[in-house]
This record gives C-alpha cells, structure tokens and sequence, in this order.
C-alpha cells in the first residue's frame, strides 16, 4: 500500500452524471490495492457511478483519470469507450455467457486483447484454477452453482490484468451460508489484487469486511468517508446510524451538554456547535418510574412498538427523544411494554457520544463529501 | 397454395355479390312487375339467381352477355367465377353450387361430363385462335412462328398442362419450329402479362386476350393457328339449383346477341 | 389441464392436420412408385430444396443485420421501417412478383442497368427464383430476429465491452450467440415460406421445369389435368420439408 497522504492516487475520478432526473456528483480517490466499498441505500446512485468508471454511462462533467490518463473528460472532449479502459467488472448478476464454458468465459477477454486462443485458455485455466475451480473449465454457467459463478465471473475480471477491479453487489446474488464463505475468498483475492478495487454493496457487513474504505452515498452524493472503525462510531446520516444501529440524533453542544428535541443530554465528550449525538439501543434503559442514582439523560417516553431483535426486544419509543431502546424479554415482561405504554427512559452519559456535524470524518486527504465542509 | 386462395376469395366476393344483387332484384322486381307485367321477354317465368362458371378468356364477353341476359329476363340475377378452366372443373367435380359450366377445351369438359357432372351434352357455342402477342408496335418485326426461333427473342408459351399451352405445342409443331420459351406460363393472362411488362417479345396466346388487351399488345395472325382452333363448350351441370335459368342462359349464349358479344370478343363461331 | 384451453388446441391441431389427412385419402397408392419416378419430380423438388436454402441465407445475411438495427438503433422513421418489412406479408405474392418485374424486369428500375452493365437478368432464372422467395419470405425472419433481440439481456454486450469488445465483436461473439435460436426459428419460418412460394416465383421467375419451375408451381400445373399427381407431388414436398424441419430441431433442443 501506498503512505497515505499519496497525492496521485491511482484512481482520481470525479464522477457528474444524469440519470432521467436524477443527479450523481461523488468524488472518488482509490490508492493502488486499495479497495473502497460505495455503500448506500437502493437508488443513491451506486450503480450509475460504478458504470460511469466502466465507461457505460458517459459523464456529464467531471473526470476519470485512471493511472495517469484521462479516460472521460467532457470540458476536454476526451472519451475512452469501456472496451479501451484497463477495467475489469464484476456484474451483479455475473452475466457469464450463457453459451460459452467457464473456460471460455474467462479467456474471453485476453482473446480480445491479443492474446491467441491457446494464450488465452491458458490463463483462463490459471485464474480458474486461482478460484478455486480447476475442474469447472468444461462447465456452462448453468451448470454452476452461485458461489462458482460469482468465481468464475471474478476470474473473467481479473484475467484481464484491471488497473481498476469493480465489484457491483457481488455477493448480493447468492444465499445466505455461500455469502458467507464467498465473501472471505472474496477478501482474499482483493487483498492479492495490485490495483484499485471499487466495490459498490449496500449491505454493510460486505462493506466492513471487504473494503479498507466506506464512502456512504445517499441520494448521488458522498455524506460521509472514512473507514469502518469511524464510520460505525460516528454516522452522520440516519442511514448510517441505522446501518450500525445506534440512535443518531442532531443539537446543539456547548461542552458536554448538548440540546437536542425538547432535551439537554450529557455527553462523554465535550463540543460546542451543530453537534451529533450517537447511542446504541442497549445503552437505553427503561423503567417503570423516575429512576433515582447517577443517569443524568432521562425522560417521559411512550411505547410506539416493541419488535423481536435476536435474543432481545427492541421497543420503539415516542417522545421528546424518539429512540430505539434493547430490552430482555424478562425486563419486558416486568414493564408491561405494550403500545401506548409510559416509561422512563434513561441514558448513561459515559454511553453517549457527541461529534460535530461541520468536522470531517474522512481520513489521509481524501476529499470530503461534496456539501460537507473541510479541507484535506 | 395462392391460386386457390384467389379463387376462394373471389368466391366469397361472388357469394356477396350475389346476395346483394338477389335482394336489390327482389326489391326492383316487387314495382316491375307492377309497372310492366310484359318484360319477362323470351323464357317466360325465369328468375331467380344463375352460378356460372368460365374460363378465364371469357371474362369480358360473358361479363356483357350477363348484364343483357338479367336485362332480357328480369328477376334473374348472374354470378361469375372466372378462372382456369382446369381448376374450375376440379371445383365443379368437388360439389361447388354452379348452374352452368363454360370450358376453354373439350378435354377440360371431359373431366366434367366423365365424373357424370354434366346435365346433358356439351356443346360448343364458340371457337377461339392463337395470335401472336407482341409489344405494341411490333418492335421485333414479328411476322410468323419462325420469327419467334430467333436467337435472343424470349417467348411466353402457356404450359402444355392447359388448354392454350397445348394449342401452342399443336401449331409450333405444325410449323415445325422448334422453339424453347422462357418460361411456360400458368394461364393464357400470365403469358400476356409478360408481354404486357415487356419481360418477353412475344406470346402465344388466344386471340380474345390479345383482343382484350389491344391498347397494349399487337397481335400478329400466323396460318398455322388453324390447326389449334380451340372449341369452347358449355353445359348445364347436374348439380345446378336453378336448372331452368340455366338452360336459358346457355340458349343465350348461343343467341344471334350471344354470339355479337363473343366475336366483338375477337371468338369466332362454331362450325356449322 | 383446463379443458378452456384443451378443446380450442385440440380443434386447433384438427383444423391444420384434416386437410393433410384429405391428401392423404386420395393418395394414390398403387401408381405412388411410378409416379415418383416421373422425370419432373425430382428435378422440381432438387430445384425447390436449394432454392429456399439459398433464399434463407440471403435473409439471414441481410435480415439479421436489418433486425438488429430496428431492435438496437434508435432513428427517426423507425416505426415505418418497421412496418415497411412487413409489405410482403400483407402484399399478394402475384402482386409481389409484379412489383419484382417492374424493379429487376428487362424494363425495371434496375434491371436494365443491370443487364446493360454485368450482363445480369434475374426473370426467367434460377436467381429469380431464389429473388422471389427472398422477397416473400424476409420478413418471417426479420421479425422473428428482431423479436429474439428485444428479449436479449444488452447487458451481456456491456460485459463484453468491459472485457475488450467493441461492437461488432460483442456482436459476432455474444449477442449472436445469444439470439441464435431466435435466429433458427426465423430461418426455419423463412426456409417453410421460401419453399413453398408460388405467386411471386411463377410471376417473376416464371415457370420452366429444371430451371424454375419449383414443386409448387409442379403441383398448380399438375392440378390442371391430374388431381392425383397434384396429391403426389404435394406430399413429396410436405415429407421432405416435415423430415428436414424435424430433424433440424432434435439438433437443436439436443445441444448443450
């Protein structure tokens, strides 16, 4: 890996595309080996970014330079067509040829740059093998399983030697058990690859798992980067926030209290300004009257909803704080949790973290969101 | 196959036709016999509608002689199916609802009359010639069947399966011109249409079709069209629905005004 | 099985195989030997196999690449391109051999550059033949095409293209593939069609036996005197085309 701070990352792309209405404006910078994850709900304009670095979907404005070259400039007139750019992808659904062998799938694109047809099955039968599924050459797509498909369709990606390797949702095709397995192969061969890797997934736990970066898109734009550790502490999105379970709410601090609602919250640390406050669920503790002894963040909640949460209840709570509170099935039992229900909430201060909203998240100079204030 | 679905088409038009003429005549014919009790004309009591079919040459001729015969006998209305005769016989000897059938070669008749079809004997009501058909003007110069030998002329015969295609075979060989056509029509109008088009320089084909199409094609008399003199014969069928229309159409035919029609035609008379 | 929907197929197969089954009744079988040995029929049928064979690939050469273009490329005019492949269908083929004659005719639009330039004719041989059937039958693969490329996932080109293929490889090597059963029941439609054309061939072609006179203008003319040769040669014809077509599709659904 590159220092960090490297000012010629490998890809440097500024990515402005229209899309029947909709606007994506995301800034991208990937350092070689590095593997960044586009993480964000459906329709944020993941996909649309990923085929504008593939060449599929023209810029509007903005550029694509990839290992020194520009590959998309609208201002300069500069276009490459995707069969030209050095990019390999990875579609969500594979797309492996239907008529074509896992064999031939896989040489397809060295037989396209160059390479003569025994060159080319030569290295498809390396990759396969690399993959994990020498034996499969033969194989038509169909004949596959998921997981070998999702292989072979990384093996047809790799094979071409990408500068930049691009992975839409690619394990979002197969169930749950193979996603699991799959994804540490996966992980596995990312870190062996020596170019840039952009990985678009809305499921966080591809995201934290495969990439060394998160940068959260919502609605065509970046809110926050940065990698997993600080993102999960500190989301500034609800999106996030629900993405990591915490209940994430917007005030104002002056030290550690922070105003936010109708309340004043006491915070672990201390910040002045637009601030968030993060908590997770199973900080908040309910009870059936006003608590005596040392929570310092208390209030009068209403039941909304209570929901199974794997050994746990999570109760929705309304209020002057909507939350989203963990209980064990005995406490729930004890408090009689039912909709409508009142309950006094509470929330230790050592539990509640408070940030500023203007501050940065993102880390080694890479640009902040477009909107988020900043500098590198 | 196409050929069928044409007569097919055509029959459907026929039928509609007819219908609409039959409940037109019923309407008029309600008042005429008011207005002029008088006008039955020469068969007395004969109405109702009359299926005739002919072949193909006939179509202008008969298409006249049917107008003047529901004129001469009010109450009677004429349908027509036109096309090759040989296809008409396979039609008549399959049951199709015809009154009359009109024959471009005693051969074609035979199919009918042999199957037991026929409502007494055929007889011939006129006779029709080979004339050559060239582009008007006559470009080539053509002047007799020897003519049509030369190297580089294309010549349209009609295939020796129908009547016109066989008259041809009998008079090149009474000429004794060996010729090669380009191609060997399906009916005596497909042989003239290529000349029509100027795709041959020169048809065999019946002087009644050379006559029909007059303002487009010359046509060239040759002597050796005295031995394929075609005999057109007609017959009342066994199946027909109106035996007594029938009968009177074929006397029609066979009237001094019949004939008048079929030579302004370019038919000649039958042999005494 | 819903009987809604039993009874109107059964009707259906019974309403397309009785006329067969009239054909067959009055098949001569005795005289069927020596009927099959008369010196036309071969040479009718020969002429009439490679005549549709080589109408096919003409279509298939210019029609996949017209149906590609009505399914891939958008351009003002499309819809009426559209409609205008279908002129032959709805065209009488005797009006169709017309239209034919008055473009590749010895006074054509065409034809008499043609002749003066290279010496070409095309009526009255078998080229014209094969013109004729090209001209009816077109439009049986073209839609068929086009249909097959409409329901084809493009994204397989796009994969193509991120993997180093320009347009006309993805083409050749992915979308083609793809399509390829689209295309072969186009061709077989197209091959069914050419065979059995009459009014476009007779008309432009005209009839010549060896030359072109093809098992169905055999037939028409073996109607106007023998109604059994006509049944004779008609089931030549429909064996021959039957076994082919059969054939052609356990090759087919057998593959991998």
């Amino acid at each position: 890996m590159t220092a960090p701070g490297n000012p010629h990352p490998l890809l440097d792309a500024h990515l402005v595309a229209d899309r029947g209405g909709f606007h994506l404006d995301v800034a991208l910078r990937v350092r070689a080996g590095e593997v960044v994850a586009l993480l964000g709900p459906n329709g944020a304009g993941k996909t649309t970014a990923l085929r504008a670095l593939a060449g599929l979907h023209p810029l509007a404005a903005g550029h694509l330079i990839l290992a020194g070259a520009d590959l998309d400039r609208p201002d300069r007139r500069v276009w490459t067509p995707p069969e030209r750019r050095p990019i390999g992808v990875v579609f969500q659904d594979y797309l492996l040829f239907p008529h074509l062998s896992a064999r031939d799938n896989v040489a397809f694109g060295p037989r396209r740059r160059g390479a003569d047809r025994r060159a080319a099955r030569a290295v498809a039968d390396a990759w396969l093998a690399r993959v994990g599924l020498a034996g499969y050459a033969r194989s038509r797509p169909r004949q596959l399983s998921g997981g070998q498909a999702q292989r072979v369709a990384l093996a047809r990606a790799l094979a071409v030697d990408p500068t930049l390797l691009l992975l839409d949702e690619p394990l979002a095709a197969l169930d749950a058990r193979t996603r699991l397995d799959t994804r540490a192969e996966l992980h596995r061969h990312l870190a062996a690859h020596p170019g840039a890797t952009v990985l678009v997934t809305h499921d966080p736990l591809d995201a934290l798992v495969l990439a060394d970066r998160l940068v959260i898109v919502e609605g065509g734009r970046v809110v926050q980067t940065g990698d997993a550790a600080t993102v999960t502490a500190r989301p500034r999105t609800d999106y996030v926030a629900r993405l990591v379970g915490l209940n994430l709410h917007r005030g104002h601090a002056a030290g550690h209290r922070v105003r936010v609602g109708g309340l004043t919250l006491t915070a672990a640390d201390s910040v002045t300004g637009e601030a968030f406050v993060a908590f997770p669920p199973a900080a908040v503790a309910l009870h059936p009257a006003r608590p005596d002894g040392s929570p310092r963040n208390i209030w009068l909640a209403t039941v909304a909803g209570v929901q199974r949460h794997g050994d746990n209840l999570r109760v929705q709570l309304d209020g002057p704080l909507p939350v989203a509170a963990d209980v064990t099935p005995a406490a729930a039992a004890q408090l009689r949790l039912v909709p409508g229900r009142a309950v006094w909430a509470a929330v230790k201060a050592a539990e509640t973290r408070a940030y500023p909203v203007g501050a940065p998240t993102a880390r080694d100079g890479d640009p902040a969101a477009p909107g988020a204030a900043g500098s590198p | 196959m196409t050929a069928r679905w044409n007569h097919r088409t055509r029959w459907t038009r026929a039928a509609l036709a007819g219908a609409v003429a039959l409940a037109l005549a019923l309407a008029v014919t309600g008042c005429a016999d008011e207005l002029d009790p008088s006008a039955g004309g020469a068969g007395d009591g004969v109405r109702g509608p009359v299926t005739v079919f002919a072949a193909a040459s006939l179509t202008e001729s008969f298409t006249r002689l049917g107008t003047e015969f529901e004129t001469a006998h009010p109450g009677t209305t004429v349908t027509f199916s036109f096309a090759g005769s040989s296809a008409l016989a396979t039609q008549v000897n399959q049951g199709a609802p015809a009154d009359v059938f009109a024959a471009a070669s005693p051969a074609t008749m035979r199919a009918v009359t042999d199957a037991g079809n026929a409502d007494g004997s055929p007889v011939t009501f006129a006779r029709n010639q080979l004339v050559i058909a060239v582009p008007k003007g006559n470009p080539r110069s053509v002047s007799g069947l020897a003519d049509l030998a030369r190297s580089g002329t294309k010549v349209a015969l009609c295939a020796p399966q129908v009547p016109c295609g066989a008259a041809a075979r009998t008079a090149l060989d009474a000429a004794g011109v060996p010729l090669t056509p380009v191609t060997l029509e399906q009916d005596v109008k497909g042989a003239l249409s290529k000349v029509r088009l100027g795709e041959v320089d020169a048809a065999l084909v019946y002087r009644t079709d050379a006559t029909a199409a007059a303002s487009e094609v010359d046509a060239v008399e040759f002597p050796e069209s005295a031995e394929a003199v075609n005999d057109y014969p007609i017959v009342v069928l066994r199946q027909a629905g109106n035996p007594a229309a029938a009968r009177e159409f074929v006397a029609y035919v066979r009237s001094d005004r019949g004939r008048a029609a079929l030579s302004a035609a370019g038919f000649q008379p039958p042999r005494a | 099985m819903p009987v809604a929907l039993l009874v109107p197929a059964g009707l259906g197969l019974i309403f397309l195989v009785l006329p067969l089954a009239g054909l067959l009744a009055h098949t001569p079988w005795a005289t069927l030997p020596q009927r099959l040995a008369a010196p036309g029929v071969l040479t009718a049928l020969r002429l009439s196999l490679l005549t549709a064979t080589v109408a096919t690939l003409v279509c298939v050469v210019l029609g996949v690449p017209l149906a590609w273009l009505l399914a891939r490329v958008e351009f003002p005019g499309r819809r009426l391109v559209r409609a205008l492949v279908t002129v032959p269908l709805v065209l009488p083929p005797v009006v169709g051999g017309v239209a034919l004659l008055l473009v590749f005719g010895r006074r054509g639009l065409l034809g008499g550059w043609l002749d003066a330039t290279f010496g070409i004719t095309l009526p009255f041989t078998t080229a014209g033949v094969v013109l004729a059937e090209a001209f009816v039958a077109m439009p049986f693969l073209v839609i068929a095409v086009e249909g097959a490329l409409r329901g084809a996932d493009t994204r397989y080109e796009e994969a193509a293209a991120t993997l180093g293929a320009g347009r006309w490889t993805a083409f050749t090597h992915v979308t083609l593939p793809l399509v390829a059963p689209g295309v072969a029941a186009g061709a077989v439609l197209c091959w069914a069609r050419a065979l059995g054309e009459f009014g476009a061939t007779i008309t432009f072609a005209g009839n010549f036996p060896g030359r072109t006179q093809t098992m169905p203008l055999a037939v028409y003319l073996a109607l106007e005197t023998d109604l059994e040769a006509a049944i004779v040669l008609s089931l030549v014809l429909l064996t021959v085309s039957v076994a082919i077509l059969a054939g052609l599709r356990d090759k087919w659904t057998a593959g991998p």
